[in-house]
Parts: C-alpha cells; sequence; structure tokens
C-alpha cells in the first residue's frame, strides 16, 4: 500500500503534495475533502467557484496537470503529486512564458466582453485553456460542445466562443 | 459526505484484497459518479479504494483487435486514433455523453459502473427498491418521463445512464474481470442485467470484483456505416432520453452484417439479435428498418407518461439505420440530424 489514512500521522488524515499555481505545497488533508473544498476553503483560493457541487455547471473547473476537470467531483488526497491551476493561476503560465500581462484568454474575455456577472468565468476560462491545450476543437461548433459544461446563467455564451477562438487563432493557450 | 478510510493500493491484488468481502467498501476512479452519490448521502462507504495509480491505463494491441485499460478515461478512449479509425462508433458515443471536463476524469471501467440517475434513487427520502431492497419503487406512478419501456418489471422501472454502453454492446466487447475467485470474461450482454426481483443489482460483477479492462473484438465496424444518435431535451451535456448505436456491412444496398442497440430504454443496454437477424440479407431501405424497429419495440411497455418514448426510439432506430447506411454518422458537434 503507498498510503493509508489508517496509518501514523493526525488521525484520519492524509499528507499530500500539490504543486498549486506554481507553488508546491504539504498539506494534511482528511480524505472526504473535495479539492474545490481544499481550494476555497483551507488555502482561501475563492476564485474556482463552487455552483452545483455536482459535476453539472463546471463553475469548479480547474487544471490538474493541464487537464480540465470538475474539482467538485474529485477529493483532494486522489490528486496526491500533481499540478494544478486554478484561475488565480492563469496569469502566471502567461508570466512563465515572459509575458507580464493577463493570461491571453482573460485578455480576450475581456476584449469580447464574454461574461456578465462573472461567476462562470473562472470556470469558463480553465476551461477554455483546456480546450485549447487538448487541441480538439477547430470549428466554432466544435467549439461550442467542447464548452458545453461550462453554463452561464447570463448567456454570454456568443462572446465566449468569440474568445476562444480568437485565442485558438494566435496560436498561444498554455 | 460520510467519514470514511482511505487507501490507495498500487497493484490490483492490493486493490482486490483491500475490498475483501467487506460490503461498505468501494472502489473509486474518476470519481464522478461515486462521489457525486456520496454527496447525496446514496453511497456512505466506510472505505474507499483509490485505485487511481493501479497500471491498468493502457489501449493494447490484442488478436487483432484492443484491450482497454479500465483506467483509460473516456477523453483518451475516445481521442485515441485506433478508437477513432477502427471502432468510430465507440467514439462518437462516447463523444455524445456528459462534458469534456466529466470525460477527462471518468475511467472506462466507472463508466460501466455508473448507477441510473432514477430521481428517487437519488433521493433518499422517497422509498427506493434499488437504493432500499423492499422499500417499493416511486418511479412506476411517479414521474417517469426517463425511465425505461423495455425489460422494467414491478420493482423497478429505471435506464442505465451510460452512452458508451451502448456502443460496447452493439461492439460485442468483452469485460475481464478480476477477484478472489481468479480472473473471468464476461461477453458484455451479460455485464449488465434486468431489474428483475433484484433491482439493487446492475450487473452479474460477483461481489469483491474488480475490472481489469473492456477487450474489443477484431470486427469494429471501421469507415462510416455506422452511427450513434442520442435524442435528449437539450443538445449537449444532457443525459439520453433514447439513443440508437447502428453499424451495418453493406453488399451493395443489401444488408450483409446489423447491429443495432440502444441506450435510454431499459435496465441495460439494450440489444435485440432477432431484429440484428431480421435486417441480415434485407435491402438497406425504410420499409426494412421500420420492420425491425417494430420488432424491436413490439415488447415495449410504456409507463404512466413516458410513452412517447417508445414512438421516440421508433423513429431513432430508423433514423439510425438510415445514417448508418448512407455513410453519413451524426456529428457529435453539430446536431443537426441528417
Ligand atoms: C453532470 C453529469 C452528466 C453526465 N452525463 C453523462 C452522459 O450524458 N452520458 C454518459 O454516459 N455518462 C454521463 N455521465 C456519467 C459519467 O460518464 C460517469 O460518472 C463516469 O463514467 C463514471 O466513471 P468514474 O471513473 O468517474 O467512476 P467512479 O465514480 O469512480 O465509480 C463509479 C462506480 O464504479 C465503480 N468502479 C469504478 N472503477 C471500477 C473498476 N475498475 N472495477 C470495479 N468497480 C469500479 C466504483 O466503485 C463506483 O461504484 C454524467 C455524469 C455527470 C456528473
Ligand atoms: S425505478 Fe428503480 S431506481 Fe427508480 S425508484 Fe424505482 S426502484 Fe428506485
Ligand atoms: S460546482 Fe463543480 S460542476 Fe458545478
Ligand atoms: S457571466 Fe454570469 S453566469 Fe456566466
Amino acid at each position: 500500500m503507498l498510503i493509508d489514512s489508517g496509518s501514523p500521522g493526525a488521525v484520519g488524515t492524509i499528507g499530500i503534495t500539490l504543486t498549486i499555481n506554481g507553488e508546491r505545497r504539504t498539506l494534511q488533508v482528511a480524505p472526504w475533502t473535495t479539492l474545490l473544498d481544499l481550494l476555497r476553503e483551507r488555502l482561501d483560493l475563492t476564485g474556482t467557484k463552487k455552483g452545483c457541487d455536482h459535476g453539472q455547471c463546471g463553475a469548479c473547473t480547474v487544471l490538474v496537470n493541464g487537464t480540465r476537470i470538475n474539482s467538485c467531483l474529485t477529493l483532494a488526497v486522489m490528486k496526491d503529486g500533481a499540478e494544478i491551476t486554478t484561475v488565480e493561476g492563469l496569469a502566471g503560465l502567461a508570466q512563465r512564458e515572459g509575458k507580464n500581462s493577463l493570461h491571453p484568454i482573460q485578455e480576450a474575455f475581456v476584449e469580447h466582453d464574454a461574461f456578465q456577472c462573472g461567476y462562470c468565468t473562472p470556470g469558463q476560462l480553465c476551461s477554455s485553456v483546456g480546450l485549447i491545450n487538448e487541441g480538439h476543437a477547430k470549428t466554432r461548433d466544435e467549439i461550442r460542445e467542447a464548452m458545453s459544461g461550462n453554463i452561464c446563467r447570463c448567456g454570454a455564451y456568443t462572446n465566449i466562443v468569440d474568445a476562444i477562438e480568437e485565442v485558438m487563432q494566435q496560436g498561444d493557450a498554455r | 459526505m460520510n467519514r470514511f478510510d482511505y487507501v490507495r493500493p498500487s497493484t490490483v491484488a492490493e486493490a482486490v484484497q483491500a475490498l475483501g468481502s467487506d460490503p461498505a467498501a468501494r472502489f473509486i476512479a474518476g470519481g464522478t459518479n461515486l462521489i457525486d452519490l456520496m454527496k447525496y448521502d446514496v453511497e456512505r462507504p466506510g472505505k474507499l479504494i483509490d485505485i487511481t495509480r493501479l497500471p491498468l491505463d493502457k489501449i493494447e494491441e490484442r488478436e487483432g483487435g484492443l484491450r482497454i485499460g479500465a483506467l483509460v478515461t473516456n477523453a483518451t478512449l475516445a481521442y485515441d486514433a485506433r478508437i477513432r479509425e477502427r471502432y468510430p462508433l465507440l467514439a462518437d458515443a462516447i463523444l455524445a455523453g456528459a462534458s469534456a471536463q466529466l470525460r477527462n476524469a471518468a475511467s472506462t471501467g466507472g463508466n460501466l459502473l455508473q448507477r441510473t440517475r432514477c430521481y428517487y434513487f437519488y433521493d433518499t427520502a422517497t422509498p427506493c427498491n434499488k437504493r432500499e431492497p423492499g422499500s417499493g419503487c416511486s418511479a412506476i406512478g411517479g414521474v417517469d418521463r426517463i425511465h425505461a419501456i423495455l425489460g422494467t418489471s414491478d420493482k423497478c422501472i429505471a435506464t442505465h445512464p451510460s452512452d458508451m454502453c451502448v456502443a460496447l454492446a452493439a461492439l460485442e466487447a468483452v469485460v475481464q474481470v478480476s477477484g478472489p475467485q481468479g480472473d473471468r470474461s464476461i461477453p458484455f450482454a451479460e455485464f449488465h442485467r434486468l431489474p428483475g426481483d433484484e433491482p439493487s443489482k446492475d450487473t452479474n460483477l460477483a461481489p469483491g470484483e474488480i475490472v481489469l479492462a473492456i477487450d474489443l473484438p477484431a470486427k469494429g465496424f471501421g469507415g462510416t456505416h455506422h452511427t450513434y444518435l442520442k435524442l435528449r431535451d437539450r443538445l449537449s451535456y444532457a443525459f439520453a432520453l433514447v439513443s440508437v448505436a447502428a453499424a451495418l456491412e453493406l453488399d451493395g444496398q443489401t444488408i450483409r452484417t446489423a447491429r443495432l442497440a440502444l441506450g435510454g430504454v431499459a435496465h441495460k443496454p439494450w440489444r435485440n439479435t432477432d431484429a440484428e437477424a431480421l435486417l441480415q440479407g434485407k435491402p438497406a431501405t425504410r420499409e426494412t428498418f421500420k420492420a425491425a424497429a417494430d420488432l424491436i419495440l413490439r415488447e415495449a411497455k410504456p409507463q404512466a407518461t413516458n410513452g412517447f418514448k417508445i414512438e421516440l426510439a421508433r423513429r431513432a432506430i430508423v433514423r439510425g439505420l438510415e445514417q448508418a447506411a448512407a455513410g453519413t454518422p451524426q456529428s457529435q458537434s453539430d446536431k443537426r440530424i441528417q
């Protein structure tokens, strides 16, 4: 066994290491803590939103090792060793590539007015970066379909697709 | 969510041992179904066995077909070049399901073992024979819009919600499992079960068994004579009301081989080999397809309000077979039905 919550250490908790937005953190977590709750409640990274807590809205989307997932439906302990990027870390991703600004997708969202209330936006942004990393969606229809896991109650969908399309054409996501 | 112990084995033997005969222990892979159910207290495992570090994440060549490890994600599988080329029906069915984020997390094994989306199964305040054997079925005479029309019992009318499994049924996949009694193979048609008197059992997986892999046979219906047609309340990110996986081999306009399975209509992916036999040797025309639909739906039984599904299924079967015959598989991004 690699790890066991019954083993010595703080009772019922497990030691894990996560690299969150470029910063390596060693944490003791209770196994029933979702990645979303860890980020928001323990680490004060409240950019990632809790919409439904059941995988039905996409507001909690983060990047785990560059792949977008719903952080509400994964346990923090299961991601031991992973690299997590939240909306707070997107600009940092861009800065690592020598830019001193927002991430291109953030700039494109501002440019295209791709939000109203902004509640879904952190999830939309992380999902967009994930989509571009995946490289499967090419057409507008394909972008729409690949973004269907992010619900926007304000209905900013058209402008969100515009923003993604623009960044895809520039060819710099990451 | 209840409190539980957590273990993370690194070998299959350790995982099987950790599960042992403990009825309160559960494997967890992607977590997209189990964690959801735990948040509703539908599942209250005493122990979670995190199987994500087991070496079951490969897609390998095998006897002219492919072996898909239980931990291969739905996204990896759908976009794998070999799957797209040789088993496009499977790729399409997966892409018709859930969302990109969920497919990135969901595993092949977990997709097979996902539970029903019956509203009452999720609502612990209501009776449900699947969740609590003997308590009754709230869906019968209740809100039954998403429920089954084939193979129901007076104990349960739930459907199996997977899209991927509908394609796997049509493709005659084989499930490889391992357990305290050793390894065995389960043909896909025998993996999921009908509710009968024991709706708490979704599958014929024995207690203590783990899914290791899914084997795809050599015959994959590559090319374009296939379709996965999914009809639902919104065009994406919604479960099927009715779905059809169809694949044909044609000699000119004559059907040499047909495969046909339905989703959203029963407690398991619904494949009717009599209908496939009826199609064989017949001209690929609407009349032939209607005859197959009639045969499949002859035994369909509506609940109080879901009778619309019978007509929906009839039309979906005919349209799906027409798409397969024409070589115009349903696009999973452009939702117009050609
Ligand atoms: C909002 C939403 C929408 C969805 N829409 C669709 C849809 O349209 N179509 C569709 O098909 N699906 C849909 N899904 C379901 C999704 O496909 C499943 O949740 C997913 O496939 C489950 O895989 P997992 O690895 O996350 O399973 P887990 O949640 O990890 O496990 C599910 C079950 O399988 C068991 N298990 C897992 N792996 C194994 C194994 N190797 N051996 C034995 N037991 C195992 C677990 O113990 C558990 O009981 C949706 C889900 C959500 C949340
Ligand atoms: S249909 Fe099945 S799952 Fe739904 S309430 Fe009835 S017994 Fe429970
Ligand atoms: S909060 Fe995770 S999908 Fe809605
Ligand atoms: S901007 Fe308000 S929900 Fe999307």
